[in-house]
């Protein structure tokens, strides 16, 4: 490891190893005493290294022989993950302590996860991508079983583990075909061997079966099984990151390996994204028509939003990955501040998560239910709203990529899905009168419910320097 | 002043979030001051939109009072007004103070209301002004939020029906003018509307399908705004929210619904399917012409059988709105003035009639036509402020009405003959459903107990009628106010879309 190498990682680095300190402070001190002041330092380290990465010069940098490569587009990811990771541990502090839930395993598992995302992320080799994939996966297998003592939550988690696990052994098979076809686990290599516009049949199906793989981790349509049993019968804090780092980091991973390694052949793989968007878009609207767990129906929403992000990417351009990161960004803001509220959905104490006990909360809470409108209309891209734009620059990528019937199908699904968010505000504006839910919220639940709300509002005034980073990120990436 | 426009915009929204944000709802002085902030702030709002009238210099048909500012991806904040959309926006500031004295009985949240009302005042105005496509979008959208609250919050029975079938019909319409204006993004590269009005698109005949479309992407881009206007407006056969939400909205909902947000339809026509999309309009318009044929006819039998006041009048609407579509698209100068006078004199009409139904609603809690009858025993002037408007509504000669409707005639028949013979049988049509539903309300004995304590109509009530009836008077003896005002601007469109389809006939179209 020379010292060049080790500058390039040291985010990466000091994160495990502050994770294997906090581990080891939390097993000396026992009983889960430190578990408090390790979720908050974890959130602070979290949130320093974002800053850190953030404000870092411009400029790529490769590590490890290619192993690991530092530049816009992977430092883009890498912040948002960090910056989602600890937003979501930051809000679920109160709800876990008040279950019981918060063991100091929690954080740091978190931690390992955010890691092997980060490296996900910075994936210059099938080996490198693999690694990161299971050191995510393995830790987040294991918060989706936090809660032992429930059927839901093991049920969760093992449905989680088997399904990952079959999705890990198709992307190995792709990824040993690739390696058999390529003579080389490196990206770049790959390119080299793929000849502008044409791939190998072997290297065809090795893509396949990548990309198969990945799209398990994203939650496409076909493989989007899992997601809806593991965002229901997860802890709602597990929930809520669910949906929010691990699709930013898979998703940037998806664009690594299309276009870093088969960039030369976009025709190829275009096609499946495309395919996989459609897919996404259709069947997550039609299918979350009929949930009545709000839980559930976010995770349909999630896999609709999928799709469009995969829309964005299957344009093939800068400009399609460009809008891929401008909707990672808006959406992973919504949906904090979606299920910012849901944490605080309580009656009696108790969690609820159906979506009926919201029957009129707009009486009871006109501001978070306000602060709620937004966001789900938003979720729904109406414009005024940011989520507005996020749709409008994905559509407009795709068709310039000439994707003119997918976006048909894009709009049509989106009107679909305004359905099943109007439903929610149906409930909490029009409702009927029911038992009212807690008014219990802690005040970092709250300030993140409503400033994501204002975000969705003020956003279309300026986007926050977003627009910007996302650009140059892109253009890293696509070149 | 610099910017007037943006002022007369964001003036009722301004007054929004003060009420959001300072006032602290429930209490019944509360109530009075979130009443009292609304019309404030509405009223200012049109004494504000009067100097723009004032500033507004009819023989320049350019766009007047432009404002310009950088905004997020790329695309600008840019308004404006010529001839064709000063009169939208003024009806628009004329009619909100009055809906908001029309609802000054509403008890329920009526700091929400005032607020819904005020946002969608902004966003309808916004859509008159605007002239970037993707923030034409934005507003035209946006106004779907706070309609949906209302009918859902306040409206009848089935309002949540009558909501969602609002909110996903004009959803549906929607997207696909979204999917044209990202195409004409990609096309031209800029949203900016004065250029594209001036942009000759592709006519070209395109293959889709194995379909030849003659006309090719303009015919498509067309039909892309088509749909939305059409579901808007609403045209035969996408008509049927309007009956659900116009009799599910309150009162004020209705009224504002009628008066204002189908005439974005309308305002659409007027400012992209003629003057961007000539030769779409010359391939299908005829076809959307028949089809408003089909629309008048077809919804003036139905009103003839309904049992619901509001549903009579939505109807009626319904037919009103296709005889404007038939006047904007015969393309000629009388059939667009008269399309715009209409769409003038149909906002103050029905706006008006809306409001007398809400008048015996108040008092008897039913719109079922079978509970009243002879109500001039008891409300004389109610019966005669009626009786003015249900004239209004059929056309007759002295209200504005008719100048509208005689102006859309003439332009039409210059264009199509069947058409305009079918198109005046509507205004038969209309006289027989209006003034019957008059004669079973108004006329007739008074036997039904409950109506025999029914009171007159109020001072407020008087002061909300008194300037619609001057307004169609006044417009119906003396139309030149409105016709010098449009008509430079109208001359110019006329001009340009007969410029713009030069010895294109149909069949060169579908060759090449």
């Amino acid at each position: 490891m020379t010292s060049a190498d080790f500058s390039i990682v040291l985010p990466e680095f000091l994160l495990a190893i502050y994770a294997m300190a906090a581990l080891l402070a939390g097993v000396w001190f026992g009983k889960d005493a430190l578990a408090r002041t390790i979720l908050w330092t974890t959130v602070a380290a979290m949130l320093v290294i974002a800053a850190w990465i953030g404000l870092a010069e411009a400029g790529a940098h490769e590590a490890f022989g290619g192993l690991f490569i530092d530049d816009a587009f992977s430092r883009f990811a890498k912040v948002m993950v960090l910056i989602s990771a600890a937003l979501v541990m930051a809000m679920s502090a109160d709800y876990m302590e008040r279950r019981g839930l918060l063991r100091f395993e929690f954080p740091i598992l978190i931690t390992l996860a955010v890691i092997g995302m980060m490296m996900m992320v910075s994936a210059g080799n099938l080996m490198s991508l693999y690694m990161g994939l299971e050191l995510q996966s393995l830790a987040l297998y294991i918060v989706a079983a936090l809660r032992r003592d429930s059927e839901r939550s093991s049920e969760a988690g093992l449905k989680y583990f088997v399904l990952g696990a079959l999705s890990s052994g198709i992307l190995l098979y792709g990824a040993s075909l690739t390696y058999g076809f390529a003579g080389t686990t490196q990206f770049s290599g790959i390119v080299q061997v793929v000849q502008a516009g044409h791939l190998p049949i072997g290297l065809l199906f090795g893509m396949v079966f990548l990309l198969a793989g990945l799209a398990f981790k994203v939650s496409a349509v076909p493989f989007h099984m899992w997601t809806p049993d593991v965002y229901e019968g997860s802890p709602t804090p597990v929930t809520a990151f669910f949906a929010t780092a691990p699709k930013v980091a898979a998703m940037a991973l998806i664009a690594r390996v299309v276009f870093d390694a088969f960039g030369q052949v976009p025709d190829e793989w275009s096609q499946i994204l495309a395919l996989l968007a459609g897919f996404s878009m259709v069947w997550g609207s039609l299918a979350a028509i009929g949930q009545k767990n709000i839980k559930r129906l976010m995770a349909y929403s999630s896999i609709t939003h999928m799709g469009f992000v995969l829309l964005g990417m299957s344009a093939g351009t800068a400009e399609g990955v460009q809008a891929m990161l401008t909707y990672m960004a808006i959406y992973v803001t919504m949906n904090v501040g979606v299920f910012a509220f849901i944490l605080s959905m309580e009656r009696d104490g108790q969690p609820v998560t159906d979506i009926k006990s919201l029957n009129l909360y707009a009486r009871q809470d006109p501001t978070k239910a306000m602060a709620m409108l937004v966001l789900l209309f938003s979720l729904a891209g109406v414009p005024p709203m940011l989520g507005f734009f996020a749709k409008f620059s994905v559509l407009q990528a795709a068709l310039h990529a000439g994707y003119i019937w997918l976006v048909l199908l894009g709009v049509i699904a989106s009107v679909v899905a305004a359905f099943y968010y109007l439903r929610i505000v149906y409930y909490m504006y029009f409702g009927k009168e029911v038992d009212p839910l807690d008014n219990r919220m802690p005040a970092i639940q709250w300030v993140f419910l409503m400033v994501s709300a204002l975000a969705m509002v003020l956003g279309i005034f300026n986007l926050f320097g977003i627009e910007g980073a996302a650009q140059a990120a892109a253009a890293a990436l696509v070149n | 002043m610099q910017h007037l426009l943006s002022i007369v915009i964001f003036t009722p929204a301004f007054a929004a979030l003060i009420l959001a944000l300072v006032l602290r709802g429930g209490t019944e002085a509360a109530d009075r001051n979130a009443k009292w902030v609304a019309l404030t702030a509405t009223s200012v709002t049109f004494l504000i939109s009067l100097f723009l009238l004032a500033g507004f210099d009819p023989s320049n048909t350019g766009f007047q009072f432009m404002e310009k500012y950088d905004w997020i991806m790329g695309f600008q904040y840019r308004v404006g007004v010529d001839g064709l959309s000063i009169l939208f926006v003024m009806l628009t500031t004329f009619m909100m103070p009055l809906v908001i004295i029309g609802s000054w009985n509403v008890t329920d949240r009526v700091k929400d209301y005032m607020i819904a009302f005020l946002v969608l005042e902004t966003l309808m105005v916004g859509t008159f002004v605007t002239l970037d496509l993707v923030l034409f979008y934005l507003f035209f959208e946006a106004g779907l939020i706070p309609m949906f609250l209302i009918i859902g919050i306040w409206g009848g029975k089935q309002r949540v029906y009558a909501a969602f079938k609002f909110f996903l019909y004009t959803f549906f319409g929607s997207v696909f003018m979204l999917v044209s204006i990202i195409y004409i993004y990609f096309h031209t590269g800029t949203t900016d509307m004065p250029g594209l009005l001036i942009y000759e698109f592709p006519y070209t005949p395109v293959h889709i399908l194995g379909i030849t479309v003659p006309g090719g992407v303009q015919t498509l881009l067309w039909l892309g705004f088509f749909i939305s206007f059409a579901i808007k407006m609403p045209l035969w056969p996408v008509h049927t929210w309007l009956p659900a939400a116009h009799v599910q909205a309150p009162t004020a909902g209705s009224v504002v619904l009628a008066a204002i947000l189908l005439k974005l339809a309308d305002y659409g026509f007027l400012r992209f399917s003629l003057p961007m999309f000539p030769v779409g309009n010359m391939v299908v318009g005829p076809w959307a012409m028949w089809l408003a044929v089909i629309a008048i006819v077809w919804t003036s039998l139905v009103a003839l059988v309904q049992t619901d006041i509001k549903r009579v009048i939505a109807y009626s609407s319904v037919a009103h709105m296709a005889v404007v579509l038939l006047g904007i698209f015969s393309g000629t100068q009388q059939g667009i003035e008269g399309g715009i006078f209409m769409v003038i004199a149909h906002g103050f009409t029905s706006g008006a009639l809306f409001l007398v139904v809400g008048v015996v609603y108040d008092r008897m809690h039913t719109r079922e036509i079978a509970a009243y009858g002879g109500l001039v025993k008891r409300m004389p002037a109610y019966a005669t402020i009626f009786m003015f408007f249900t004239m209004a509504n059929v056309g007759l000669p002295g209200t504005a009405n008719f100048v509208g409707e005689f102006l859309i005639l003439a332009g039409v028949f210059q264009v199509n003959t069947w058409v305009a013979v079918f198109a005046t049988t509507g205004v038969i049509l209309s006289a027989a459903y209006a003034l019957w539903l008059y004669r079973r309300v108004v006329f007739g004995d008074l036997i039904k107990e409950s109506l025999r304590s029914i009171t007159d109509l109020t001072t407020r009530e008087k002061w909300i009628f008194a300037p619609l009836v001057a307004m169609t008077l006044i417009l119906g003896v003396y139309p030149d106010l409105v016709t010098n005002i449009i008509g430079p601007s109208v001359t110019q469109l006329v001009q340009n879309y007969h410029d713009a389809l030069p010895d294109k006939l149909l069949s060169d179209l579908v060759e090449h």
